[in-house]
This record gives structure tokens, sequence and C-alpha cells, in this order.
């Protein structure tokens, strides 16, 4: 059985990968990824926005109260160098190179131009086989129109794309007026993959408190279904490849996302709640699935359920939603 | 030759370093950023002469360093140590060991004022001069040049002569004076230090391997003998010093003399000065030399020993009269030091006709600025045929009449010269930026460059004043500049309250940061500014820096904005190449940083340049705004006439007659001084109001009152003052107030952040908001003038144990020029209101010593009654006994007192028994108890017999008084520690309060052994790696100290559960609190989040541990904090104190930060244990 899957441009040993989060911010965890038998790893996400602001707090406060005050001229040492974000996010790069086997993704997250050529040359030639852009905006502006945010996402992707040699996928959010559209654009500008869908943080009102809280809620095999419905939709008009991700959790999760296009299914939320050993679980699963409807390969598989390939095309669009809705009835 | 701009610790230090195998230190100013260096250049790695790193310790004092060094140099190591003032004081007894074993060391003291009256941080020989009976060798520098050389001399001379050597240079004006000097290099110290006498220090150490014993008792029959047996190395070492000088000179082209004389070779007039002064004085004597007098100076550099025949051979034969000026003050002496040296050397050695006129005078204590004028002075008092004797000059002498009369306009500057001043905001980045320019110019040009800082003693909104002077030949000028030629204000509100312009030069340059344009700048000009524009012909340049700087990310820093403009202005270098310059000291100095950083200071270097505009200049005067008087409000006359004079910055005018000669001052009078810091202040919503009283309890400035009072009494009230009704149900029918003084409040916004009450329409409106000053000031300052009239609450009506009540007490500590947003005042401002009116209170030196007693004002202040806290500062090591110096003095007064009332019982009847029997355990009985005394004093006048009378003068004393012991961390668990647990081990009834922030906040961040694993300081950059000292626990294990840990922002209840029950408790009490701190590095407006953080994580543990509980039977321990619930890390993460041991060392970050997650987890299980064990204790037999 060959779980061998090309994704961007890059042989994956299996079409799981995982996804950018936490656990991937140190060595011994993207071991136990590759052991657990992970395709590949996207590192946890530089946030470029959060790399300005560190610095700029730490400049902050290492000069706040200085020279006023004669006997404090100064509160701190000061050290000769500052390991920022990008620098231990570099030496994560290369450590990781040197110690695992499977393709190495960096994630650069942000909204805005700003720095994100220079940290993605920097990923690049600290190693990593390829990046991937979480352009994580949520326009607010009422005057910034539905074109101009669109654009901001291909400048983004044009921008990196001229400094770096490899693969560049894009990870998305699902609110385009017309994704298809948005994927074309972003194919035709030179994206190696597209991602989707991002699940955007929402945040939580704490009702004692009156304040706005931070709540991560994490994916169930739920959430699939959009992006499946993407991805089958995408595969085979673009010439990008298609990840999924969002909703991964079992090895039928992952058989339904390869079957509707996908050259990698990225899990993060089943692995934050299961633990990393878990991609062994979905990789079971997926085996016994393939085994039991005599698959030899996830290439034969792939896209096998898309729109352009399922029996009926029609499943994916708006006729089968009124379908579904028209025969919907309530079980009590 | 390598030229080099810094100031003169670093040029000491950098010697010292590669000269050193062992360096312990304590930090103490003007010395602590030489030990500092040493530290950040062992942390670095970088190694000494002989490719070591020296071991750089910090101790726990400066006791325990000099006892560090001389076991180092028992040990044969090469050891050196920095300090000062009361640090070198402290050092002495080891000081006559280290000599009286004849061992080779240097310890270099950046040489400052001593405690008398007062404390001063400032310069002057009163330290060194009371060492030099010690038989060490000092070595006396003049400028920076001289520091960085003499060092290297010193340390030479010393392996030879075998005498230690103290170093010493002028504290603040060569130690933190920033010149270009010619480095010396490595080659230069190889050739100077010999090895061999290396290898001599290191045979005489001691070993197991040829053991020997130093150290002995002597007798009567051999000590005086033995003593005497070290004149030869005496009388040997100026020999070898000036030979040293002189290889020195070979090696580096600068030739130094033990006393070097300079000026006229046939000069009748001769000044003998040592330090920095010498440096006035030798350009004043080429000055007026060049304009046919014929004067000199003589430069004494070796001081001890001092060398009679040497010292007369270097006097021109012509002298016929000589002024010793020493910056010391001997009283009760027959003169100053050098003085009688001077008179005793002629004496034993001048072969002349007749024997010179000699004089003594003192100059420059404290830094007092010392002038041509006032050389000239001297000079001109030397030419009369009675010279005065004894003199001072540089004050007004009005009450021994021992000063001399000196022209202030008199003036020498060359020039050629450029002398540029800046009034800069402390937090502005305004001496920063002047330190990078003089290292631009410096470095990069042939002109020497010379720069003085001139800094508040306040710690929130401080001015600072550097001044700077460029040139082509060196600078000697060792004065502030009097006659700029460029004066820059970066701050706009100073032009209202100081006259800026009164130093600059007809034709010189005004650049002004401010708000409005080239065009409308005019008409907002104070009178005083315009007419100085115009009479001196000013050109007038306007920038809106702070728009330049907020709008390129770098918000209230307007270094880099107003560094550009001065170049482009000031004419120092050509404007590109200064342009140019600036990009590259930037990129140099912020790389490190981030390129971000990098970036928005480039990108404000372009911008400014497109905003500068100079003004077109009116020919006419028209403003009518007038300079604020420096005191608001109707201020006793010695308040107006003596604190308002130091507040206007005239203090150097006030005469000695002005002066308590003891040191004593009223208190009160922090409130007369209207500082006006806050841009924004917290304006009172009533309706959203839940009347809880925790912005007061925070307010670090008490500028947020509370008070509840019969409505009726709103008659009068001015329009916009706002009331409401009492919530509280023992307040029923009362009108309610939270007031804010506008022109007190700092701006801080902690009353804000804890502010628990939100709009219940708009979640972002809370029951304070901050508002912008200017446009509430009017308004808001009648409001809280009408709320002072309101009477205070009256005291029996409030529970002090609830806060919403208890806040309604009067702070008794107001108004401080502690940092905006201070941890510590809140716990003193808590203890005021308590007991204030019962309090004596003994400080530490620290932070707290400084903003309760840093002239002009205090915050300490008197109730309507005319009681209040009797504060004083001894020491920083010695407070826990003086404290508990004046509990028993208390104790043995009320002795007296009870054995004199019960002799005079029967006279006095039932008012004796009450007094007697007096419980005075809560407020109401002292009250009452209080009472019982006037009547008593009131009795006493009446009864004639002599007990009566000596009962009248301790009468008082029969009313309970509370003892309060405060200060920091650096006294409480380091140099204080010994005292303090003697003191908590007595038994006596004192109360500690330690206000814990964890680090040496007064003198800049270094650490202390409160200090928590994994912090970085000064002396732990990389992350301390050992935990925080539990003095708590210490103290708990004498049973009968009441113990509290509190930190207000994690549970103020319990923090004030722990005040009341501190003092109630009749023996001693400790209490630790947690007190954020800038030198943490954190967001001062919302601090009580990382007390909270502190807390939750259980990095901080609430406790109390009341002996009394132990007395009935319960567990002493009452564990106040709940299990921890937050990661230690999410807390270390909010303080960059913390953060940047992450940002900088990673790994060690990551394994010090578990190591404090253990630390936590073991901490709660012992307390949790502690606190839960049973307290009955078996017979033994189970």
């Amino acid at each position: 059985m060959n779980l061998e899957s090309l994704y961007m441009g890059l042989k994956l040993r299996s079409p799981l990968v995982a996804s950018a989060s936490p656990l991937s911010d140190n060595l011994d965890n993207i071991k136990r990824m590759e052991d657990a038998g992970a395709g590949a790893v996207v590192l946890y996400s530089l946030f470029e926005e959060q790399i300005r602001r560190e610095r700029e707090a730490l400049y902050y406060y290492l000069l706040h109260g200085t020279e006023s005050y004669a006997e404090a001229l100064t509160y701190f040492p000061e050290p000769v160098t500052y390991h920022a974000s990008p620098d231990q996010y570099l030496e994560l790069i290369r450590k990781a190179r040197e110690s695992v086997s499977m393709p190495i993704i960096a994630s650069l997250n942000g909204a805005t131009l700003g720095g994100w050529t220079r940290f993605a040359r920097n990923m690049a030639q600290a190693g990593a086989h390829a990046l991937e852009l979480n352009v994580y905006f949520i326009p607010t502006d009422p005057y910034l129109s539905s074109a101009e945010v669109e654009q901001t996402y291909l400048d983004i992707l044009a921008a990196v794309k001229s400094v770096v040699d490899v693969p560049v996928a894009m990870k998305l959010s699902p609110y385009f007026t017309n994704m298809a559209y948005m994927a074309r654009r972003l194919d035709e500008t030179g994206a190696d993959a597209l991602v989707l869908f991002n699940r955007f943080y929402q945040p939580d009102i704490n009702t004692e408190t009156l304040e706005v809280t931070p709540n991560i809620v994490l994916s169930t095999s739920a959430d699939l279904r959009l992006p499946l419905t993407w991805i089958g939709i995408l595969y085979g008009r673009v010439r990008a490849s298609l990840a999924l991700t969002s909703g991964v959790h079992t090895g039928e999760d992952a058989v339904k996302a390869i079957l509707a296009g996908a050259s990698a299914v990225c899990m993060t939320s089943a692995l934050l709640r299961h633990g990393i050993e878990h991609i062994r679980t979905v990789e079971d699963g997926l085996r016994a699935w393939m085994t039991q409807h005599e698959y030899e390969s996830v290439q034969q598989m792939r896209g096998a359920v898309s729109q352009i390939h399922a029996e009926d095309p029609s499943a994916f669009e708006r006729v089968q939603y009124m379908r579904a809705i028209s025969e919907y009835k309530p079980t009590v | 030759m390598k030229y080099i701009t810094l100031d003169g610790n670093e040029a000491v230090a950098r010697i010292a370093y590669k000269l050193s195998e062992v360096i312990a230190i304590y930090p103490i100013t003007p010395s602590s950023p030489m030990g500092e260096w040493a530290d950040e250049w062992a942390s670095l790695g970088q190694p000494n002469l002989w490719g070591i790193v020296p071991q750089v310790v910090e101790m726990q004092s400066e006791g325990g360093a000099a006892g560090a060094i001389h076991g180092a140099l028992q040990a044969g190591a090469l050891a050196t140590t920095f300090t000062a003032s009361q640090g070198l004081l402290l050092m002495i007894p080891n000081m006559y060991k280290i000599a009286g074993e004849l061992t080779p060391t240097v310890f270099h003291i950046a040489a400052r004022a001593i405690a008398a009256q007062a404390l001063s941080i400032f310069g002057d020989h009163q330290d060194v001069m009371a060492v030099r009976q010690t038989g060490w060798a000092m070595l006396a520098s003049n400028s920076v040049q001289e520091a960085h050389d003499m060092a290297l001399i010193a340390h030479a001379a010393t392996l030879k002569a075998r005498l230690p050597f103290l170093h010493f240079f002028d504290g603040f004006r060569t130690s933190h004076e920033v010149q270009k000097i010619a480095l010396i290099e490595d080659d230069v110290l190889r050739a100077m230090i010999d090895d061999t006498l290396i290898a001599a220090h290191r045979a005489r150490a001691l070993s197991p391997d040829h053991p020997v014993l130093r150290g002995t008792a002597q007798n009567p029959d051999t000590y005086f003998q033995a003593r005497e047996a070290v004149n030869p190395f005496y009388a040997a070492c100026p020999q070898i010093v000036q030979a040293t000088m002189d290889q020195f000179a070979a090696l580096t082209g600068r030739q130094y003399k033990l006393y070097e004389y300079h000026g006229a070779p046939d000069a009748e007039r001769v000044i003998v000065i040592m330090g920095s002064g010498a440096e006035t004085v030798h350009e004043t004597v080429d000055y007026l030399n060049a304009r046919g007098e014929k004067l000199g100076v003589l430069k004494v550099r070796l001081y001890r020993p001092f060398v009679p025949a040497l010292f007369t051979a270097a006097l021109p034969k012509s002298v016929r009269a000589i002024a010793v000026l020493d910056r010391t003050k001997e009283p009760g002496a027959a003169g100053e030091p050098l003085y009688l040296d001077v008179v005793n050397a002629l004496y034993e050695t001048w072969e002349g006709a007749a024997l010179p006129r000699v004089v003594g005078g003192r100059y420059g204590l404290s830094s007092k600025e010392f002038t041509p004028a006032m050389v000239k002075a001297v000079y001109e008092n030397l030419a009369q045929a009675q010279p005065k004797n004894h003199f001072t000059v540089g004050i007004l002498d009005d009450v021994s009449h021992t000063s001399l009369a000196f022209d202030p306009d008199f003036s020498i500057e060359p020039e050629t010269t450029v002398r540029a001043v800046f009034y800069g905001l402390g937090a502005d980045g305004t001496v920063g930026a002047n330190k990078n320019s003089i290292k631009i110019i410096g470095e990069n040009t042939d002109n020497y460059a010379q720069g003085y800082f001139v800094y508040d003693s306040k710690k929130s909104g401080s001015m600072t004043i550097s001044h700077l002077r460029f040139g082509k030949s060196p600078i000697r000028s060792t004065y502030l500049i009097t006659k700029a030629n460029f004066v820059a204000c970066h701050q706009p509100n100073f032009l209202e309250r100081y006259d800026v312009l009164r130093d600059a030069v007809e034709g010189g340059t005004f650049l002004l940061n401010t708000p409005y344009s080239a065009d409308e700048i005019w008409d907002r000009l104070p009178r005083r500014v315009q007419e100085q524009i115009i009479a001196k012909h000013l050109k007038f340049y306007v920038i809106d820096a702070y728009k330049v700087a907020a709008e390129n990310g770098m918000k209230g820093r307007i270094n880099t904005v107003m560094q550009v403009c001065f170049f482009a202005v000031a004419n120092v270098l050509p404007r590109e190449e200064a342009i140019a310059q600036i990009k590259r000291a930037i990129e140099k100095t912020y790389g490190k940083k981030g390129e971000e950083i990098v970036q928005m200071n480039l990108r404000a270097v372009d911008d400014t340049l497109e905003r500068l505009h100079e003004v077109r200049v009116p020919e006419r005067v028209t403003s009518t705004i007038e300079l604020l008087p420096p005191l608001a409000g109707n201020p006793p006359e010695f308040v107006r006439n003596v604190l308002g004079e130091m507040i206007a910055r005239r203090g150097d005018l006030l005469p000695v007659s002005a002066f308590p000669p003891d040191g004593t001052y009223p208190t009160g009078t922090a409130k007369y001084e209207k500082r006006n810091l806050a841009l924004e202040i917290p304006v009172w919503e009533p309706d959203i109001c839940i009347q809880c009283g925790k912005c007061a309890m925070v307010c670090p400035h008490a500028v947020i009152r509370i008070k509840a009072y019969r409505p009726e009494l709103l008659a009068g009230a001015p329009p916009t003052f706002k009331a409401t009704d009492a919530k509280d149900a023992d307040w029923r029918g009362m009108k309610y107030t939270i007031q804010v003084s506008p022109e007190d409040c700092t701006g801080c916004g902690i009353c804000v952040d804890v502010c628990p009450a939100k709009s219940k329409s708009a979640a972002n409106l809370r029951a304070l908001n901050m508002r912008p000053q200017p446009s509430l000031r009017e308004s808001e300052r009648a409001n809280w003038e009408f709320f002072l009239s309101l009477p205070e609450v009256d005291r029996s009506l409030i529970k002090p144990t609830i806060i919403r009540q208890q806040q309604a007490q009067q702070p008794l500590f107001e108004f401080s020029g502690a940092c905006s947003g201070c941890g510590e005042t809140p716990y003193i401002k808590l203890a005021t209101q308590l007991f204030g009116d019962r309090m004596i209170v003994a400080n530490a030196t620290g932070c707290s010593s400084i903003y309760g007693g840093n002239m002009p004002t205090t915050p300490w202040s008197v109730n309507a009654q005319g009681y209040g806290p009797a504060w004083s500062n001894s020491l920083f090591e010695d407070n826990a006994e003086f404290g508990f110096g004046i509990r028993v003095a208390l104790d043995q007064h009320a002795a007296y007192a009870r054995q004199l009332l019960r002799q005079l019982a029967g006279e006095l009847g039932d008012l004796a028994t009450a007094i007697l029997e007096a419980d005075q355990r809560d407020e109401a009985g002292i009250y009452a108890q209080r009472e019982r005394v006037a009547a008593l004093k009131a009795r006493l006048q009446t009864l004639a017999h002599p007990e009566a009378q000596r009962l009248l003068a301790v009468a008082d004393y029969l009313v309970k008084k509370t003892v309060w012991l405060i200060g920091g961390d650096g006294w409480a668990y380091d140099i204080g520690f010994g005292g303090l647990d003697h003191v908590l081990s007595s038994g006596r009834n004192v109360k500690v309060l330690v206000l814990d922030t964890e680090v040496y906040s007064n003198t800049g961040g270094q650490a202390s052994k409160a200090t928590p694993r994994g912090a970085v300081a000064k002396f732990a950059a990389g992350g301390k790696p050992a935990a925080k000292k539990d003095l708590g626990l210490i103290a708990m294990s004498y049973g009968n100290v009441y113990v509290a840990r509190v930190a207000m922002g994690g549970r103020d209840e319990q923090t004030l559960r722990a005040f009341i029950e501190a003092e109630a408790y009749d023996g001693p009490a400790l209490i630790i609190a947690y007190s954020h701190c800038i030198a943490h590095g954190i967001n001062m407006m919302t601090a009580m989040h990382n007390q909270k953080a502190a807390v939750e994580s259980g990095q901080w543990l609430l406790y109390r541990y009341n002996p009394d509980r132990a007395a009935r039977g319960e567990n002493p321990l009452q564990l106040d904090s709940r299990p921890p619930k937050l990661p230690v890390k999410t807390y270390l993460q909010m303080e960059n104190r913390f953060k940047m041991l992450e940002l900088s060392k990673p790994e060690v970050a990551q394994a010090l930060f578990e190591e404090a997650q253990r630390d936590v987890n073991m901490r709660y299980a012992l307390y949790e244990y502690l606190a839960s064990r049973p307290v009955t204790i078996g017979s033994g037999a189970h």
C-alpha cells in the first residue's frame, strides 16, 4: 500500500500533515510527529505583527525610566544580542532539518505586507522545504472593498514568491465572495498550494467581567464539511496542490479529504486533543479503509469524489442544497 | 592613538577589568556603573589581560565586598572593587587590614559626599578624606583621561610598592562626564604590569603548600614595633609612583607628576587643589596669565603618602601666597586635611627666605559648582594684605561669614567652543541622544567633546539638563554651561516654569519642541521667553517632535528627532555628514534590538528634516504669560522662602542662614509643589461608581481621596463639584465624593485599571476614566480645594477593616516624587492612613528615602490636629537597629512617665489610674488616652514640684506610639539583614515594612537576594540562577514574630488585614509587600495585574503568621493564597525582566522557568503543610 502523496512538489510519505500549532515549537515534538507517521510538519506560525510588537516592547521597556534619575540611569544589563522570535524560529527550522527527514514547512502569519518578504527569505535560507502563508485578515474598515482585500492576498503572495525559490502555500479563510475566483487568481499568481480553510479565532464575552476574552475552540469532524466542499469543487481546476485543514479527526475524515482531492490532510485540533501519536491512529484508519476498499495508493484515491469526478457534480452545488433542505424532517 | 568617547566610570572600569582577576562589588552611586561594566563584560566572556574572564561577584554590602577582596588578595589574586561614600566607610576595617598586611590592590572611588545633616549622592572628597588614615596610598585624577591613565598607574604602582592604592576621582563630575579621551591599548598595559611582581604577590598568598600565619593578635610588648615595620614601604612608595608615571609617559606621551605645577614660573599666588576642580583652576590660570597675571596651580596627585619635600619642591620659588582648596568639611578641625598637610609641608621643608602665607578654603561640597569666577575670587583673596583664611567659595555664608564674594558673570569660555544646553523630560531620551551626539562628534571629527548631565531628584516627570561642549582644544571646563550658544527645550511645559533662555548668549540658537507651528508659536510663549529671544537676537526653530516620534512608532521618545534638529541647526558638523553619522549610529545602537527599531528611527530622521522650521521673530514682546510661581497655595514662610527657591532652581543662591543647622525640616510640604505632570487625569462618574474605595487604595500619589459628609456642606460647592449619596449603610444620609487632585496626579492610570465598576451600557466606561488634564485643571483645582475644605470623616465612623470605609481615612503620605505608578507608595500611604497620627518611621536608604526625604519637599504629612508621622533616615545598612533604638527609647520614656505618674498618683487621683490602666489596643482607646494625657499635661502645668515638670516632658509617651521600619529588599534581604534579624529576634514592638521590588531599584536594578529565579538584573545578566530568599519563613522560625506576605494587587483586603494585625500585635511584625517597579520592565498602568498574576501563579504567596493565634491554640499560619492556577511562565512572560532572558538566552530561560515552576509547587506544598499541621504538641509519648 502506497501512502505517498505529492504536495506542491514535495514528496510526502503520507498525506497526513501536522498542521501549524504550538505542538511544533520544539524539536522533540517534531521528531515524535515523524515517528507517528506525519508526512510533513507545518511549524507553528510566526506572527509578523508579534515580532514587531515584541521588539518594540523590548525596546520600550529597556529604555523606560532610563537616563532621568541620577542614581538609576538604566535598569537592565544590556545583552549583546536578542534572539527575537525569528531567530529562534529559524534555529528550529535548521535543527528540524537536521533531525527529521519529512519536509519542514514554515508558517508565516500576518495581515499586511510588512516584514513578509524578509521573514520568508530567512525561513527559506534556514532550510524550510516550503512556506505556508497564513493571511489572517479580518477586514473591519467599511470603506475597504472586497477587491482591495483580495488584492492584498495577491500582493503578499507575489512579494513572497519573488524572493524565495521554495514552494509557497496560501492558507485561506472561506470568506471570499467567490472562492473559486480567488483560487484561480492565487493559482495564476503562483501559489503552489491552497490550504483550505483557516478557522478564525472568534472572541467570546465573559458575562461576569464584561470583557471580551480570547477563547480557542478546537474543531470537530463536523467542521470538515466546508473545506471538503471547496476541495471537491477546486480539484482539477487549479494547478496548485490542495490541502485540507479543519475537521480531520479520524481515518474516515482523512479518506473523505483525499477523495475530495486533497494532496495533504492537515491536523491540529485532533493532535491537541489526543496527542501527537493520534497521527498513527488516523493513518491506521486510512489504511484500513484502503484495504477494505482495495485501494493500492493514495494517488489512486485523490479526487475520486471531487466535483469533476463525482457521479453527481450538482451535489456540490445549490441544487443539492435545495434538495437537502426540502427533505429535512425534524425527528421529533 | 585611538580616541574614544566615554565617561569616567567606564574609563576606569576598562583598566580595572583588564588588570583584575577578582572583582567584588556592591552598588552605590556614583560608582555603580563601574561594577556594572565589569559584570557586563564578564557576562559577555571578555577576558582580562591574561586571557581569562575575571570573577565578578556582587556582595551583600560594601563591608562584604571589602572582606571578599581581602580574602581574594590573601589568596594571591589581583583584586579590585569600586565604591563611594558610605560604601567606602564600610570598608574601613578591612582597609586597615589590607594595608597592614602590605597587600597590593586598587580600590577605585567615585568620590562622594557623606551623609551628615543630610544624605547627598553628589561629588566631593569627604569619603576619601575619611580613609586617609588607613595606610593606603591615595592617587587623585582630575578628568576622564586622567582617571583612565591613573587607574593604570595605580594598578602598576601597587604591585611595586606593596601598598594598597585608593584611586579617586570626583563623583558625577568625572565619573559621569563624557569626554573624548585617548584609549590605553593592551600593549601599554602589558608593558606597565610586571609579571614578576604578580608572581611575588602570588608567592605571598596563603596556601597549604607553603603555609604561613597572618592576622595574629599582638600584645603590648610587640604591637608597636611591628606597626612601625612598614615604614620603609611608605618611604619608597612616592618614588615608585613617580617612576611608574614616567614609564607611562614614555609609553603614551602623557606625563604626570606627583605634585604637578602649572602656571607662571614666577607666580606669586598659587592654588593647591586635587580633583576635577584642578582643571577649572588650570584653565582659569591660563586665561588670567594671558591677561598679565602671574598665577599658578599645584595639582596634588599623590595625596598619600604625602611627601613634604617633593611638594615644596614643586612650588615656584617666587610664591608668596598659597590657597589650599579642600573639597571636604571637617568640622572642628584646625583646618581641612589638605590645608594642614600643606602647612606642615612648608613648615618642615620650606627653604626660602620667608614662609609663604597659606590659607585654606572649602569649595564644591556635594557637586556644588566650582567655576572660573570662584577661582578668580580665590586668587583675589590671596592678593589681599590679610587674605581670608578657612574661607568657603561658591556659597553665601551669612552665618560664619566664611565665604568669598565672586562675580557670577565672569566667564572664560572661549568663543571657539560650541556650548549647547538641552532641557529634556526624563523619559524622552534626551540624555541618550546627547551621549550619542558626543560620540558622533568625538569619534568622527577632530573636535574634543564633553557632556555632563544634570538629573532631577524626582523619579516621575523629572527634568534633565544636558551640557555639551565641542571644540578644537581640550576641554577643561568642569562646570556647567552658563553661556550657551545653543539652547534646546525638549519639553514645552518647561517654558512656563523655568527661565530656560537665561544662559543663552547674544546671537545664539533656540530650538523648541512644541505642538505649535512656526506661525502659531510666538503668541504661546511666556513674556520672559519672548523678551530674551528679541533682546539676544536668537535664531528660533520649532519642531513638533512628539508628533514625528509618534508617527514613527516611538511615542514619547523624541531622542532621534531632537538629535537631528540639533545637528541641523547647530552647525557643529556639515548637515549631510551629520545626518549620515546619525543614521550610522542608529544602525549600530539599535541593530541588535531589531530591524524594526532601526527602521523607525531612520524614518524619523528623514521626517524630522521636513518638519523643522525657523520662526520669524517679531520685533516686539506681545506676551502677557508670566512664569508660574514655584509654589501653590499659601505656604508658610520657610517653605516659601527656602523650599520654594529650591523648586525654582535658585537653591544655589540661598545663604547659609536659610538652613536649619541640624537638618530638621517641616513635613507636609509636597502639597505646595503642584507639578502638573499628568497629561490625563482620572475623572469620576458617580452614577457608575460602586464606592469600593479600590481606586484610592492603589493610588501611588494619594491624589484620589474619598469623603462622606453631611449634605448641607455641599452649599457653596463649585459648579462642577460631584457628589452622590453614600451607598454604605453606615453612612446612610451622607453625601459621598471621590475627588482627584488634578495638579498632583502623575497620570499613571492605575486607579482606572483597578476600577471594577463598568457602565451597564458601555463596558469601556468605568467609574473612573482618564481625560485630558489641561482642560480640567482649573475646574478640578477649585473642586479639590472645596473637597479639602470638607471635614475629614470622623474616624469613629470608619470600620478600618473594610476597604470602602477605610479608604476615607486621610493619608499622611501624599504627592511623592516616586515613579508614576509606583508599587511601593500605596503600602506606605495605607500605613499612614491607619496609624499615621502615632507613627515614627525609620526609613532605610533607597527609593523610599529619596521620594520620602529628598529636598525640596516631603510627602510625609500631618493631619488637621497637627499629628503625623515623624520620619528619619539613618543609613542603608542600619535601619532595623535605628528603628529599634527609637522603640527602646520610646519604651523607656513611657516607663519613666508611668513611674512618675505613679509617684504623683496621690495628687492626680483617678486621672493617673485611668492613664496607667488604659487599654490602647484600638484607635478609640488611643484617642481616649490622648485626651487623658492632654488633661494630665494641663494639671501638671499647675504643679510645682520637679517630678511634675519631668513628667510633663515625657507625658506624651503615655499615648501609644507605633514604630515603623521601612525599606526595600536591598536593605531587608542584603545589607541590613543581620540587623533586621537581630531586631526581629528581640521581641520588641517594631513594625517592619519591606517594600519588596525584588531588585535594587534606587541604584538601577542590581540583583538582591530577593530577586526571583530567572529574572534578569544587573549582576544577573544571565538570569538569576538561585531562588529568592524566603525572608518570611526565616522570621517565622522565631515563633514570636508576626509575619505577613502581601500583594495589594493580588488581594487588597488581605493586605489591609495584615497591616491592622501587624500593628495590633504586641511584638515584632514583618510585612513583606510585593511592590511592582519600573525596574521590572512592565506597563505601570496595569501593574496591579502583574501582582495578581504573581499571586495566582503562586510565585508570590500570600499568608499571615500571627503568634497570637498560636497562643489561642490555633495554627498561627494562615495561607491566604489559593492553590496556583496560573502557570508561572504566564506570569514571568508579562515582565521584561524575565522576558528578556527568553530573548537573550532562550535555553537558560526555559530551564530557569521550569525551575521556577518547581519552586512554586514545592513552596505551596510546604506552606500548605505548615498551615494545616496540628499545633498542639504532644508529650513525646505516643
